[in-house]
């Protein structure tokens, strides 16, 4: 661990993707992520065989992010979320062609232009595809900056490991805000295997097969097993990958669940309401897929009710139910739009399951 | 304990770093801490501010809403955050631009000259100093030392030479409110 | 027996899926004996379309990677800047670069993106059925314009040549044609020579491809040749249009 510093979530990301050696950024401007490609266009110019390019398109730096790791880097690109939804055409090819990437999406509110503020809209997108065809991918959610930076580097392990994109998701918040940051001293996993299936030049008898990095398979058939193959990564991941964090979820009556920056702000109520007599306990899914469903389904034997808490009008709360299966009643109390649900909203919302006895 | 800032002004009268300063003093003190600017179109009008909040215990939400300190630069920012603050606040504000009091009587409103200090120091560019100073010593949320220990790693070695005058402007921003 | 011509090495043995009479073989034979001529087989990555030429990288005996529709030169660029030593080369056709993509060739090309790009322009969307492309001429009837291509509906074709010449990046552009011997044999020289462009480190290059598509021009073969000559060739004349020395 090096020295304690004050670091914007943006700047931190970036450097914590540098020292896990991503050595190629592709990116376009969008509030408020443009600290990433901004520290990126600094540093990456510096440093041997680093390239920044700011691309023409949201589209095209996907596509770029697609070439380059399928010629076998390490590559970041990031935006915010209608960026995001212009990236989904890439990202889709990109899990078909089984290619790592690690893509960052600080969610600003929405449909549409929406706003710039904080959210957790794009759970949906996130979760459950976003582009088209059967598949997954990876999602990381930090709560502190922190958090932001290792889950960053872990992204570009895990990505490697199962060849296909990892998407960190923040929100405006997560990005802009300053915390301390230890940036950790990076070690790849040396399991991690080689990339013999990269282009990266070939001829017969030079030791490997020629590479082709494709997501076309025109014979059903063929298609079937490939996706079959992706399905049977995504058993793995969620056997072996689901990570969350849960505080006084033993003797809880009511669990409160949620992510990123609204689950920072339910531990400050959780806290308060268990100064108050009422049994609180939190669940912080850190993995949005694969979902935490274990530590969930372990509370539902107990707890009376949960509080389900986003920044949207309710998408993680539909996982919780699948979770729960019917045991407990699941509520949902969200804020939309770029709102950010404070501490009070949150105490106000479990006091009034407790005095109804829900 | 947990202390809560909101920092506001106009863009340029260093109401980001006031609160970046802050941040960091009470880091090295070994608090949790968190500085959340405002971003985005609003800041392009020319008006700035920035929540910090430090604590001993992990910090929930980075953002002030109810604000228990403000310390407000300029007189938009006066209008704008007096209705968010918390009943029996404190509002610390900068008496040479700002020739209002706020409408609240259940809040504390204390003014600090920082303009007219920092001219009579000879470097009106210290005039958020002297307001961090008369942060300091309000709320004692961290010492001078710390304080300045902050901005010589932010000033860096081209900027060292500006350490002394900055460290007045702290002391008489700290006297003025005793 | 002396062996008086070979397939050249570039190309596998996999059977072409192009319709009789089609002129991709020709530009895949071409593009081909100028990566084995110019020696650089080892260090080539292709990047195949969507469009008729999809299947490329079944063909190209180099390493290869299949991009989305119109975005080649975006892909070529990601993976020419992390291993700036390979010879990166696009094939993609008239839809695919000059609709879809335009902004891709676009940007690459104004970047000077030390690529190649062979652009196959046959007036027309070729693999979903002989669709109006935006290199189709005016007048000239496809599935979507099927009274003909009406200027004041759906303006005007694109010179892409031309259009990119006049930009600061490119190094080389030229257009060619494939509809005789005598057009073949410079189409090879031009294709040749925006390879030696890239491997000399000179910035982007570009040959378009003068192609006939007889199944969706609804014509025979050699009737597709004869209308190419006749009616794309006044459209987009041939020739270099930016070469830096």
């Amino acid at each position: 661990m090096g020295q304690k510093m004050l670091m914007k979530g943006n700047e931190a990301i970036a450097e914590a993707a540098i020292q896990a050696g991503c050595r190629f950024f592709f990116g376009y401007p969008i509030t408020p992520q443009n600290q990433i490609p901004e520290y990126m266009s600094k540093r990456l110019p510096k440093i041997e065989g680093g390239c920044f390019l700011q691309a023409e398109s949201e589209v095209a730096a996907i596509n770029m992010v697609y070439g380059a790791a399928g010629a076998g880097a390490r590559v970041m690109t990031s935006s915010s979320s209608p960026g995001i939804s212009l990236k989904q055409e890439g990202i889709s090819y990109i899990v078909g062609a089984e290619l790592p990437c690690v893509i960052v999406n600080m969610v600003r509110g929405g449909p549409g232009l929406g706003s710039i503020q904080p959210a957790q809209s794009d759970y949906y997108q996130s979760t459950r595809g976003g582009g088209h065809g059967d598949y997954r991918m990876l999602v990381l959610a930090p709560s502190s900056v922190q958090e932001a930076v290792e889950l960053t580097q872990l992204a570009f392990d895990l990505a490697d490991k199962y060849r296909n994109p990892v998407l960190v998701m923040g929100d405006g918040l997560i990005g802009q805000m300053m915390e301390p940051v230890e940036m950790p001293d990076y070690h790849k996993d040396e399991s991690l295997p080689e990339k013999t299936w990269a282009a990266t030049g070939w001829k017969e008898g030079c030791g490997r097969d020629r590479a082709v990095i494709n997501s076309l398979y025109i014979d059903p058939s063929v298609l079937e097993k490939h996706v079959n193959h992706l399905y049977e990564k995504y058993a793995v991941m969620e056997s072996a990958e689901c990570r969350w964090q849960e505080e006084m979820t033993d003797d809880a009556d009511y669990v409160i669940v949620a992510y990123g920056t609204t689950a920072r702000i339910a531990r400050s109520a959780m806290r308060k309401l268990r100064e108050e007599g009422i049994k609180a306990g939190l669940i912080r899914p850190i993995t949005l897929w694969p979902f935490p469903n274990a530590p969930i389904a372990r509370a539902a034997e107990h707890a009376k009710a949960f509080l389900t808490v986003e920044m949207s009008m309710g998408q993680m709360v539909d996982d919780v139910r699948l979770a729960v299966d019917g045991k407990k009643p699941v509520h949902f109390f969200g804020r939309t739009g770029g709102i950010v649900p404070t501490v009070r909203e949150i105490i106000t919302q479990v006091e009034n399951l407790a005095k109804e006895g829900k | 304990m947990e202390a809560q800032f909101l920092i506001a002004g106009f863009g340029g009268q260093g109401v980001l770093l006031i609160g970046q300063l802050l941040a960091k003093a009470a880091m090295h003190e070994g608090m949790n801490v968190s500085w959340m600017p405002s971003y985005g179109p609003e800041m392009r009008g020319g008006e700035a501010n920035c929540a910090v909040v430090i604590s001993d215990e992990p910090i929930g939400s980075p953002l002030v809403t109810e604000i228990p300190i403000a310390v407000i630069m300029n007189k938009p920012s006066m209008i704008k955050f007096t209705p968010a603050m918390e009943k029996g606040g404190i509002m610390l504000y900068n008496s040479s631009l700002i020739d209002i009091t706020p409408d609240r009587d259940d809040i504390t409103a204390i003014p600090v000259d920082c303009n007219g200090i920092a001219e009579a120091l000879g470097n009106s560019r210290t005039a958020n100093m002297v307001m961090l100073g008369a942060i300091l010593a309000k709320t004692g949320v961290v010492s001078i030392d710390s304080a300045m220990e902050a901005l010589k790693a932010t000033f860096g070695p081209k900027k060292e030479h500006l350490l002394p005058i900055n460290r007045q402007a702290m002391e008489k921003g700290a006297e003025c409110v005793k | 027996m002396a062996i008086v011509y070979e397939k050249t090495k570039v190309l596998t043995d996999t059977p072409l899926h192009y319709c009789p009479g089609c002129t991709h073989g020709i530009i895949h034979r071409l593009v081909a004996e100028a990566i084995d001529e110019l020696g650089i087989q080892d260090r080539t990555v292709g990047i195949a379309p969507v469009g008729c030429a999809v299947f490329a990288y079944n063909y190209f005996n180099c390493d290869m990677m299949e991009a989305a529709h119109g975005r080649a030169p975006a892909v070529a660029t990601g993976c020419k800047r992390v291993n700036p030593n390979n010879i990166v080369f696009t094939y993609q056709g008239d839809g695919d670069l000059a609709s879809i993509g335009a902004a891709e060739i676009t940007h690459a090309a104004t970047r000077g993106e030390n690529i190649t790009v062979i652009f196959v322009n046959n007036a027309i969307y070729g693999m979903t059925g002989g669709q109006m492309a935006p290199t189709t001429l005016p007048g000239q009837v496809t599935t979507t314009s099927p009274y003909g291509r009406d200027p004041a509906l759906c303006g005007y074709p694109i010179r892409v040549s031309e259009m990119l010449a006049t930009l600061d990046g490119p190094a080389y552009i030229s257009r060619v044609s494939v509809h005789d011997v005598k057009h073949i044999l410079d189409a090879k020289k031009c294709i040749k020579k925006a390879f030696e462009t890239q491997i000399a480190g000179k910035g982007f290059s570009m040959v378009e491809v003068l192609s006939s598509c007889p199944t969706n021009w609804g014509m025979t073969p050699r009737e597709a040749l004869n209308w190419l000559e006749a009616n794309m060739i006044p459209r987009y004349p041939l020739g270099v249009k930016k070469e830096v020395g």
